[in-house]
């Protein structure tokens, strides 16, 4: 199954709308199912009651994304380990089963660039490979609680954003995925020496299951900010959101 | 000024406004965390349970994360000024201090035989250790939060828990001592109840102040 989109899918009206239909859809799941003690704080718990406590913690969750912006320290490196450490199998994770997992044509493959970029021609895979390289064993933290540490090889980001030249002073860089996964990261995290356009995984081309063709890893955040089967990749000072982050878990999320 | 206002303003003061404002407000902060701290735990649990669905908070995993995100601030805010007022207004000073070993013995031996002394303002020993310790144990809580939610840019703390998965496991037996104190706290006022009210007005009612 090949999935690439015909139109860069940020364009398109239904991925506009999407959020704020899974925001809709999240709200009417809330109201139905706040728990007991969700019940025994809201005196009455009407529907209204529900929407303003949802805008009480949505405006916190954009402090928090403020908060951990200033905590954030763009040279402060994540623990490294020992190849012995890596954790064996490294876990599948995904908001649907491994075997469902995209596959991606690697010899027809082109990296998408869009936004703010000087040179958005699209990248064959070879041409990356061709880039400087360099891999890292970085702990995996999921938002779940459960980490593991794994082994990612491929193009330092920060070079990678340098020769496209990418507006290195826009706030965002966002990512279009085969398995339609999006998301959006602060452009200081972006910045950051550990961030890795990764293309290798355990010193192998990075297998389907962990984002073939390519995933971006940031050990400086958590997993669900470390999008797989990259399809295309756009910088903006527009808010892009995410899949994950349009249902409420936090956008900063560093770690 | 009607006869019980009049009664209640020269009744002593037990608890000042300060500490009565703070505990409420800790109570709210607690029981919002470790409800939906329930939740976030039955993500990915590291011990072989769950917490029932029905007892927790935010009704999936995001919705608990913003409510535990949204009331660390309330618990941390609130845990300074009252830890600022306590130093400040002499309270640990005067109403904590000292823990002496041999009257702490001498109560738990008595509260054993079923002997409960309590008298209304004053702070047996136990009750010393007791207070002290839970202010540690959310101390504690909330280090081994910051190390979970920041194990990058607080790496030397996070590595003093034993890593990201140590402060995991520092934080449930944080949380789970801090509802063990929960349910005594709360067993204690339904064995004397006439220390409730003292919380919410900061007096005690005519009969303790008969016998105080």
């Amino acid at each position: 199954m090949k999935r690439l989109p015909t139109v860069p899918p940020w364009r398109t009206l239904a991925a506009d709308a999407a959020p704020e239909l899974r925001q809709l859809q999240r709200r009417l799941f809330l109201k139905g199912s706040l728990g007991l003690g969700a019940l025994s704080l809201l005196s009455g718990c009407s529907v209204t009651d529900a929407a303003s406590v949802q805008k009480v913690l949505s405006g916190m969750s954009r402090w928090n994304d403020r908060v951990q912006a200033l905590l954030f320290d763009p040279a402060r490196l994540a623990p490294t380990y020992p190849e012995s450490a890596v954790t064996r199998p490294f876990p599948f994770n995904a908001f649907y089963g491994e075997d469902e997992a995209p596959e991606v044509d690697g010899a027809n493959y082109r990296l998408e660039l869009a936004g703010l970029i000087a040179d958005r021609r699209p990248w064959t895979l070879a041409r990356l490979n061709e880039l400087p390289q360099a891999s890292q064993i970085t702990r995996h933290v999921c938002v779940e609680g459960w980490s593991a540490i794994g082994k990612w090889g491929g193009v330092p980001f920060r070079a990678f954003l340098e020769r496209i030249g990418a507006d290195l002073s826009a706030r965002y860089v966002g990512f279009k995925c085969a398995d339609d996964y999006y998301t959006s990261i602060d452009m200081a995290s972006a910045l950051h020496p550990q961030t890795l356009l990764t293309l290798r995984f355990a010193d192998a081309i990075l297998p389907r299951s962990y984002g073939f063709p390519m995933k971006l890893r940031l050990p400086t955040k958590l997993g669900f900010k470390n999008p797989k089967h990259i399809m295309a990749i756009y910088v903006t000072n527009l808010y892009p959101g995410g899949y994950w982050e349009d249902q409420g878990y936090n956008w900063f999320s560093g770690l | 000024m009607s006869p019980s206002a009049s009664r209640l303003a020269r009744a002593p003061l037990v608890h000042p406004l300060a500490v009565r404002v703070t505990h409420w407000i800790n109570a709210l902060a607690v029981l919002v965390m470790v409800l939906s701290g329930w939740r976030i735990y039955n993500a990915s649990p590291i011990f072989a349970f769950k917490f029932p669905a029905a007892l927790t908070l935010g009704g999936w995993l995001g919705g608990a994360l913003q409510w535990h995100f949204a009331a660390m601030w309330l618990l941390v805010g609130n845990g300074i000024v009252y830890l600022l007022y306590g130093v400040f207004s002499g309270h640990y000073r005067d109403d904590f201090l000292p823990v002496r070993l041999a009257a702490l013995r001498r109560e738990l031996g008595n509260a054993l035989h079923g002997r409960l002394s309590h008298r209304l303002g004053v702070y047996n020993p136990v009750q010393r250790l007791a207070y002290l310790g839970v202010i540690a144990l959310i101390a504690l809580v909330v280090l081994s939060g910051l190390a979970i939610w920041k194990p990058v840019q607080f790496q030397a703390l996070a590595a003093l828990m034993g890593g990201f998965a140590g402060a995991r496991v520092v934080h449930f037996a944080a949380m789970a001592a801090l509802v063990l104190f929960v349910v005594g706290h709360v067993a204690m006022v339904l064995l004397v109840p006439s220390t409730f009210l003292p919380m919410l007005t900061g007096r005690a009612g005519k009969a303790e102040r008969e016998e105080v």
